[in-house]
């Protein structure tokens, strides 16, 4: 495949740090780009050259291996140099460290910093810091965007479209980036979107994001389009959202008798890590006409493909004046 | 001894109800005479007011000093400028200094510093608990007959009844009330933010507002039960003032102050994470925000302090969960509680009874009125100049400031201590 053309491209913002804000056009317009990624990574030649002589930092203050992979695959797929940063988080001086680090690796004139960290908004105040573009990898339990980008890649592949569908949204919303992320974007993107989980997982609020909060699956799944279960975060959970596993897993669960009440044709996604028997079953995960699980991790490549090349190359190379 | 005169002054006193042009004459530390009709003795050095509203020092009774123990956030001389620099001349301060005031020679060397300073005056409160822990009673007669005011935990509440029983119990032997942050820390335990919508969507979490309703309702019955005298300080949501009004009507013995930013802003100006509007108790939404405006105008919160609290670069330059509660707020106390009069909720009298006489009775101080015989501590200001709070002109060693690049209404021009100025605007 020959290099796509990029000239009449313009992306209007500096930086990828949620999708709140974003217009349906910008977000076409990522996943139209990621789209003409896919079919180029599947071949055995693959190799693009549009980020070359650029350097990505993925700099990740949380543990990852599937994000940051993806991240290191994209930019390399682009043939960027991309420099893998795990900074250990001492609990106390947390803060000091990250912007002490910002500063640090903004001295050494990267393209574009890839930022993970377990604090809502640490992302957005790193990249106040710094003079290159900076994508989120995740903050606290703000925004995942590349997360949602790849979801609704995957969900506009196998549909055709993301308007106009029904999606829920299941699990653990009170502690994930990536339900919000979700949100946001379905919304803009013109689907029906539900939130199903306990209340004690439900923040308070969230109605006013545009969702319908359901407390019961069976009910909640009624006829949706798209199932999305989340992994329930339980290092993040601090005192009892619910008595156990077991019950939450008889409640929650995501098994075939709950998932009855959806569409016939409807698609299961997780963005994984998976933890089989408690937010979802095994024989659903692993469900391949219906599971689109796998797919997901596909897209991610591609998803991150177009951030990264979008984000390079409409802002002219800094030269950390 | 030296007079001063002051003279050409709009004399307003919120306590008399006075306000008149006039002139005030000052012999030593003492206000000797004021009125229409006083006049200047041919000793005295003259102050031209130039029309300018000479007032009462302000009495801001929620002070948080950082000396001894944070000197890198404020010590008492870079916060007692900022006091004169914002009207006040007499300042109570928070027992949560580094050693705690749960001891009487850390009082005294609080009040030693201070008064050789000579800026605005300080009155510590004691703690209620030793080390602020919660757990058992500190000194309260000893460090009420040196001079603790009144006795609190400071930012923490007292959370357990039994200790908030007794505490209300002894401390009413000597005549002192206990201070109340109102908030359960079971409940707000983890939060970082008013919780709602806002905090939901910028994924931080949230302090319900009932740790606040529950907190001032269950005191409000220790209250009873012990007949202690109990005062609620920086309230911020509705419900908690509709539980204190009823409470006050069925002639319970508490009172309650609030500051300026609970009436002045909301959780929006949280934004995009800004750690300087990360406040303690949180800011409210705006339903809670008119609230607080409705109880100071009827009466059910009695007084305005600005819960300065100084906080260093470091301790806010962070993300949002990370960073530090507080604000600073003895330069702005004025200006934003002149907001009141002028958006027309309160008169200029009664705004500034809020700041002046209002808070001082509540803790029996001298001070916070205009009147023959005792301390001349003034200020001379012009309620309806104009200006713009920035954080780096602030003369505090922390710049934390909820304010920062707000438009006020309000100046001081200056600060009378005992018959001394200690802060004129430089012109």
């Amino acid at each position: 495949m020959s290099e796509i053309a990029l000239d009449h491209i313009h992306f209007p913002h500096s930086h990828l740090l949620g999708i709140e804000g974003l217009s349906q056009d910008v977000i076409s317009l990522l996943l139209d780009r990621a789209e003409s990624f896919v079919e180029h990574n599947r071949q055995t030649d693959n190799k693009l050259s549009s980020l070359s002589g650029r350097t990505i930092i993925n700099l990740f203050f949380e543990d990852s291996t599937r994000t940051r992979t993806s991240f290191e695959l994209a930019g390399k797929q682009l043939g960027g140099n991309v420099i893998n940063m795990s900074v250990a988080t001492s609990s106390v001086k947390k803060g000091e460290t990250l912007i002490d680090t910002a500063m640090t690796l903004n001295a050494m004139h990267p393209d574009v910093l890839v930022v993970r960290h377990n604090d809502s908004g640490a992302v957005q105040l790193l990249s106040e810091k710094v003079n290159c573009a900076v994508i989120n990898a995740g903050d606290g339990r703000h925004e995942h965007p590349t997360q949602a980008l790849l979801d609704a890649l995957t969900i506009r592949r196998r549909k055709g479209r993301i308007a106009g569908l029904l999606v829920a949204i299941c699990g653990d919303i009170a502690h994930s980036r990536v339900a919000r992320s979700n949100i946001h974007l379905l919304n803009t993107m013109g689907a029906e979107v539900r939130l199903i989980a306990p209340k004690t997982l439900i923040p308070s609020g969230i109605e006013g994001m545009g969702v319908q909060v359901f407390n019961d699956m069976n009910e909640g799944l009624k006829d949706c389009d798209i199932v999305m279960m989340l992994r329930l975060q339980t290092e993040r959970m601090r005192g009892g959202f619910f008595p156990s596993i077991r019950e939450y897993f008889h409640f929650f669960g995501l098994d075939y008798d709950k998932l009855a009440n959806a569409r016939e044709d409807a698609l299961i996604m997780h963005p994984g890590p998976m933890n089989r028997g408690v937010e979802i079953a095994s024989e659903v995960a692993d469900d391949i006409g219906r599971s689109a699980i796998r797919e997901q991790v596909e897209m991610g490549v591609a998803v991150r493909m177009a951030c990264l090349e979008l984000l390079t190359l409409s802002a002219p190379k800094g030269d950390g004046s | 001894m030296s007079r001063v005169a002051y003279i050409n002054a709009r004399l307003l006193d919120p306590a008399s109800g006075l306000d008149c042009y006039g002139a005030l004459l000052s012999e030593g530390e003492t206000v000797i005479d004021f009125g229409p009709d006083a006049v200047a003795p041919e000793d005295a050095e003259i102050i031209d007011c130039k029309g300018l509203c000479l007032i009462p020092g302000l009495v801001d009774i929620r002070v948080q000093l950082r000396e001894p123990g944070d000197e890198h956030k404020g010590t008492l001389g870079s916060d007692g400028r900022s006091a004169t620099a914002g009207g006040v001349t007499s300042m109570v301060c928070l027992p949560n200094t580094k050693p705690v005031i749960d001891d009487m020679s850390v009082l005294e060397f609080v009040a030693r510093r201070a008064r050789k300073l000579g800026l605005a005056k300080v009155y510590p409160y004691g703690a209620v608990t030793k080390g602020l822990e919660g757990e058992e009673l500190a000194e309260i007669g000893l460090l009420s007959e040196s001079g603790a005011l009144a006795f609190t935990d400071g930012i923490k509440a007292v959370s357990d009844a039994r200790i908030m029983r007794r505490a209300l119990s002894y401390a009413s032997n000597f005549g002192h009330m206990i201070i109340q942050h109102p908030e359960d820390p079971s409940l707000s335990k983890g939060g970082v933010m008013n919780s709602g919508e806002t905090a939901t969507r910028l994924g931080l979490s949230g302090i319900p507002r009932e740790a606040e309703i529950i907190m001032v309702e269950r005191d409000i019955r220790l209250s009873e039960m012990t007949g202690g005298r109990l005062h609620f300080a920086h309230i911020s949501t509705g419900e908690a003032i509709n539980v204190i009004r009823k409470a006050k009507a069925r002639g319970v013995n508490i009172t309650c102050d609030t500051a300026p930013p609970y009436f002045a802003l909301n959780e929006t100006a949280v934004g995009e994470y800004r750690t300087f509007a990360k406040l303690s108790p949180p800011l409210r939404d705006d339903e809670d925000r008119l609230a607080v405006i409705e109880g100071l105008k009827d009466g059910a919160i009695d007084a305005i302090a600005s819960d300065h609290a100084p906080q260093d670069e470091e301790s806010k330059r962070l993300p949002f969960a990370q960073a530090a509660f507080g604000g600073v707020g003895l330069e702005t106390l004025l200006a934003i509680t002149l907001e009141l009069y002028h958006n027309d909720y309160l008169d200029l009298l009664s705004t500034l009874r809020l700041i002046t006489c209002a808070p001082a009775e509540l803790l029996g101080l001298k001070a916070g009125r205009l009147e023959k015989g005792s301390a001349a501590d003034l200020t001379l200001i012009d309620p309806d100049r104009g200006w713009k709070i920035d954080g780096r002109n602030l003369l505090s060693i922390s710049r934390n400031s909820p304010f920062d690049g707000h438009p006020v209404q309000g100046m001081v021009f200056r600060t009378v201590v005992d018959g001394r100025t200690v802060f004129e605007l430089e012109t």
